[in-house]
């Protein structure tokens, strides 16, 4: 077998200095009712073209040279092809954890740029070194906001993506805490204030806003942090259109950021491996879930860098710990930081700009649902969402999300998502599948 | 090596008592089994600790322990200087590296402490 | 005698903020295409940022340098062995890169219609039973992000079991030689753990086992073989005392390349456990992540698996949603895809031939073991299975610590084994070659272990002051923790 190195006859000399006979005896010890003796109903192994001819196969029995204008969490941006060439690089594809500080010093300084670019982008003063994936890092940053309080009580907006909602539920339902939701305007789309004001009381730990919202809707912060604060409460600013941040200002009085990176030139794979994040004002350091690369300098008096605030972590802590995660996202994250480098300064402007006009091209030809500002996706009025999906299909087209599956109330609306990708011809062909 | 006008704890705290009031600190055993200190976390001024409950912790770099109030009482003082200087509990945990000072409540409670000698002998030579 | 490496000059680096200049781009957009839109007019001007702070300016040309200038700086397989005990750093074959790279798999969107996804939706599905067959168990779910996140998973999935009984419990059963996660994973499920001691050999006790467990216990979590690489040989023993009293035994299936082929979790009692893709199945770790934590049940628990879960209807597959016992959602979507078929093509390539690999796995661990056993005290006499774990206690004695042994492995050009775990062993040295060593390399790794341990009798301070061949010397994570500095600041 080509992954294994060892010829029979080196498998000999090893199991003589052992003074085994055959490979069976190393697991002889183990009792007879432990032990497989069957064959493994698996297939037999294939070679390097059968594998490639497989996955092939699969990848055409999925939609291929289509036009999408699915965002909802996932989004389709071109991905700059230096950011393969370097996590291709086995330096970084096949190393582990950098524990030993003194041979990964590649790893930990690019994770100290990807925590210095993400607080650059945030407003923060500290981010940690990548998470799961958004929908765990907006639980996680509602843990956290209950360390820091004390308190166990969580608001979280209906306008946040559904599925991270899911799974805040799932991540709360056996910590005693009560998650409640805060309703979207009709009108807007943004989070009603006046019902917020109704429901934030001096037992809230956090309140949970994305922005862009779920529905591309652009949030006003600031109103939404006061009254959190009058009352204790954190602010917690989540995102999932990475890109957004290259022209929206990023909320100063957020307390706790998380979101999701998967726009920074990582592939939508029908759903993961994708990288989250969170970072905070440097008071809460110390509550902040996940690994953390920090800045020191080796015996000889050079700057290096090493994993620090480990006590925070969950082999220390055990069951005080912030969290039982223990992966990051490395190589994830640091596809996001290539993606950062690349387009840099200028470039991520431009990208958001793109991004945005594109947005307000198709926008501005369908009947929108909601009046707020919007970033690259919006929620149009439909008449009949399936039947516009269906004759976009036959185009070639994948059109946008139906709401209704996760908001009843929306029956008949579609949200879209317009990135640098989307040619102005498929969206002329959405509009006109919208107004047939 | 520990003062006799100390009282100890089996977690390794000691506790000074002035009148009403008690300065609370770790045992010289305490920060060298831990080794280098990087974090000291304390109660709030005004916090009320209870005897043997845990108050904060303290930290190394790979490993973080517990403190635990050796009497019950207000906590009227915090250290400031740990904050940013939490090597001073290595360089001098029975003296200037004190962690809180408390208003007692129960001043009878030192009959569950250790003398140093005691202490001494729990510990072992050093 | 240092025989694998020499020192080779490598190239200075500064950070991205340091190298950059302002004007400079990397990037180019195509022409817009439709009208361009002012962000301040749309969005209004108090959500507009003038620019983005301190972000880096850099060309193309600087960008893949620097990159690759700092990859030079880590250690990884490629390079060499890398013995992380309870890690399974093994070989991350290449055809996986690239097949999940395929166009119709990488730029799969999870919301796309069923009918266009179906080719994905077939490999989570070949996998599921792959991984059901391999572990012996029932049902799979791959949707929980890494190992620990798994271990959430299973905890959550033994709650909902018993609650669905009437009675979720109180506790569960942590043995001291466990992971680190366990006792944060059982208080995120709502769970107190209860600790209890392994025997002399390492292994559970079933008969101080048997006094812990009473009806407010709802589960054991084990690792096997458990962290000192011994198999846990009353494992069967031990899930009848929990069952008698209604309890569950979960598996931490870390160290499930020792058991892939030849022994299966499901046959003897385990009701849920899960695996590490990123260990057992090859899929790159990738400096610290992304993993993959697929979580396999006996038939009793599958009702309560994270929705959606799969279901064949006529001849393609459908998402079902509808799964009223459900303990809910981990994640999004259907979990790290991308890391699935990673894992998918290796178990293709391997087929029933895994065996073999786990006998190798074996092989080299009981090879390295008999090598280094004259110089370095083996930490359990019980037999070993795919890793074997040493105890510093001979070299302690000269002042050397395993610590500093590891470090001054790196100086002959090997990544150090696990530092100090599993706690239950003084000064603890974790191997795990796995089976993609070949004797060559191990032959040179046993060597490099008995030259430091002769230099630790005639030489110490050698040792106590490695790595001596490394760009960075020493870190000094005391500072590092004391004075955080986390970001970059001009």
């Amino acid at each position: 077998m080509r992954y294994l190195p060892k010829s029979d006859l080196e498998r000999r000399q090893m199991l003589d200095l052992i003074g085994a006979s055959r490979l069976e005896d190393l697991y002889a010890h183990l009792p007879e009712n432990i032990r497989f003796n069957g064959d493994l109903n698996v297939p037999p192994g294939k070679s390097e073209y059968e594998i490639a001819d497989y996955f092939g196969a699969r990848g055409g029995e999925n939609a291929n040279g289509f036009a999408s204008f699915l965002g909802a969490g996932v989004y389709h941006h071109y991905r700059p092809v230096l950011v393969d060439a370097v996590v291709s690089r086995g330096e970084f594809l096949t190393s582990y954890t950098p524990y030993q500080a003194e041979i990964s010093q590649g790893t930990l300084t690019s994770i100290f740029e990807f925590q210095t670019m993400l607080c650059q982008l945030t407003g923060m003063e500290v981010a940690n070194a990548s998470m799961y994936d958004g929908s765990t890092a907006v639980p996680e940053a509602a843990m956290m906001a209950m360390r820091v309080t004390g308190r166990k009580r969580v608001i979280v907006a209906r306008s946040v993506h559904p599925e991270y909602r899911e799974v805040l539920a799932t991540y709360t339902r056996h910590q005693n805490v009560e998650v409640v939701e805060a309703g979207f305007d009709n009108e807007s789309g943004a989070i009603d204030l006046r019902a917020l004001e109704r429901i934030v009381d001096k037992n809230t730990a956090a309140v949970i806003v994305q922005s862009p919202n779920f529905f591309g809707g652009v949030e006003d912060i600031q109103p939404l942090a006061a009254l959190a604060h009058a009352n204790g409460a954190l602010l917690v600013h989540a995102f999932t259109e990475a890109v957004s941040l290259g022209v929206l200002e990023p909320p100063p009085d957020a307390d706790i950021v998380a979101g999701e990176l998967q726009s920074f030139a990582i592939s939508p794979s029908y759903g993961g491996p994708f990288a989250g994040v969170i970072a905070c004002k440097e008071k809460y350091v110390r509550q902040l879930p996940g690994r953390l690369v920090g800045q020191t300098k080796d015996a000889s008096g050079n700057r290096a860098f090493c994993l620090t605030l480990a006590t925070r972590e969950q082999h220390i802590r055990r069951e005080k710990a912030t969290s039982n995660i223990c992966t990051n996202q490395a190589l994830i994250a640091l596809m996001a930081t290539v993606f950062m480098t690349v387009y840099g300064k200028r470039g991520l402007r431009e990208l958001a700009e793109q991004n945005l006009a594109k947005a307000h091209y198709l926008g501005g030809e369908l009947k929108r649902r909601f009046t707020g500002p919007y970033f690259n996706e919006f929620v149009a009025q439909a008449s009949a969402c399936d039947t516009i999906n269906e004759a976009l299909l036959r185009r070639k087209i994948i059109g946008g999300l139906p709401l209704a599956r996760f908001y009843p109330e929306l029956d008949g609306a579609m949200l879209l998502c317009c990135t640098e990708m989307s040619r102005r011809g498929h969206m002329d062909a959405v509009a006109e599948e919208f107004g047939a | 090596m520990y003062p006799d006008n100390f009282r100890y704890t089996k977690e390794h705290e000691w506790v000074r008592i002035e009148g009403d009031q008690a300065t609370v600190g770790i045992t010289f055993h305490a920060q060298k089994e831990l080794g280098d200190i990087v974090y000291v976390d304390l109660p709030k001024l005004g916090t009320h600790v209870e005897q043997a409950k845990p108050i904060g912790s303290v930290e190394s770099v790979k490993a973080v322990s517990d403190i635990f109030a050796p009497m019950s009482g207000e906590v009227v003082e915090v250290n400031g200087l740990l904050t940013d200087s939490p090597e001073k509990l290595n360089a001098d945990p029975h003296g200037e590296a004190w962690l809180i000072k408390i208003k007692l409540s129960a001043p009878q409670e030192t009959a569950h402490l250790l003398s140093a000698a005691e202490y001494q002998a729990y510990v072992g030579a050093e | 005698m240092i025989k694998k490496v020499r020192q080779h000059p490598n190239q200075n680096e500064q950070l991205l903020f340091e190298i950059s200049s302002p004007g400079k781009t990397g990037y180019q957009l195509p022409e817009l295409d439709v009208p361009p839109v002012d962000p301040s007019q749309a969005l209004g001007a108090a959500h507009t940022r003038a620019e983005i702070e301190g972000f880096p300016e850099v060309s193309e040309v600087d960008a893949i340098r620097h990159f690759t200038r700092l990859s030079t700086w880590n250690y990884s397989i490629d390079l060499g062995m890398y013995p992380l005990g309870s890690c399974t750093m093994k070989y991350n074959p290449r055809i996986n890169e690239q097949v999940a790279r395929v166009e119709g798999l990488a730029w799969a969107h999870p919301y796309q219609p069923e009918s266009l996804a179906q080719g994905a939706m077939e490999i989570i599905a070949e996998l599921e039973g792959a991984l059901a067959e391999i572990t012996g168990m029932d049902a799979v779910t791959l949707q929980p992000a890494a190992g620990a996140h798994g271990e959430l998973t299973g905890i959550l999935l033994i709650r909902a079991a018993l609650e669905a009984q009437g009675n979720p419990r109180q506790k569960v059963i942590v043995p001291d030689s466990a992971h680190g996660t366990n006792p944060a994973t059982v208080r995120m499920a709502g769970y107190e753990t209860v600790n209890v001691a392994s025997n002399e050999h390492g292994m559970l006790d079933p008969e101080a086992l048997a006094k812990a467990v009473d009806e407010s216990v709802a589960a054991l979590m084990v690792t096997n073989p458990n962290t000192l690489g011994v198999f846990e040989e009353r494992i069967t023993e031990v899930a009848h005392i929990l069952h008698a009293k209604g309890a569950m035994v979960y598996m931490d299936g870390a160290n499930m390349n020792a058991l892939a082929g030849i022994s299966r979790p499901g046959d003897y009692g385990i009701d849920v456990m899960h695996l590490n893709l990123h260990k057992t199945f090859s899929t790159p770790h990738g400096g610290g992540g992304p993993g993959s934590g697929a979580v396999a049940v006996r038939r009793h628990l599958e009702p309560f698996l994270p929705a959606p879960r799969l279901r064949r209807a006529g001849d393609t597959w459908t998402w079902d949603y509808h799964r009223p016992q459900s303990i809910g959602r981990v994640r999004a979507f259907y979990g790290n895809f991308g890391v699935l078929v990673r894992a998918l093509a290796f178990i293709m390539a391997h087929g029933k031939g895994i065996k073999l690999a786990t006998q190798d796995a074996l092989l080299n661990a009981n090879y390295l073991r008999k090598l280094i056993e004259p110089h370095y005290d083996i930490a359990a006499q019980a037999p070993s299975m795919h890793e074997c774990v040493f105890s510093d206690r001979r070299q302690a004695a000269r002042g050397v610590h395993t610590g500093s042994i590891a470090k001054r492995l790196i100086d002959y050009g090997f990544h150090p084994y696990t530092v100090s775990f599993p706690l239950i062993v003084e000064g603890a040295m974790m191997i795990e070659p796995t089976e993609t060593e070949s004797k060559r390399e191990l032959d040179l790794f046993a060597d490099a272990l008995i030259s430091i341990a002769k230099e630790i009798e005639e030489n110490p301070q050698i040792v106590l002051d490695a790595p001596h061949s490394t760009r960075t010397s020493r870190v000094d994570e005391v500072t590092a923790a004391r004075k955080p500095v986390l970001r970059w600041q001009p």
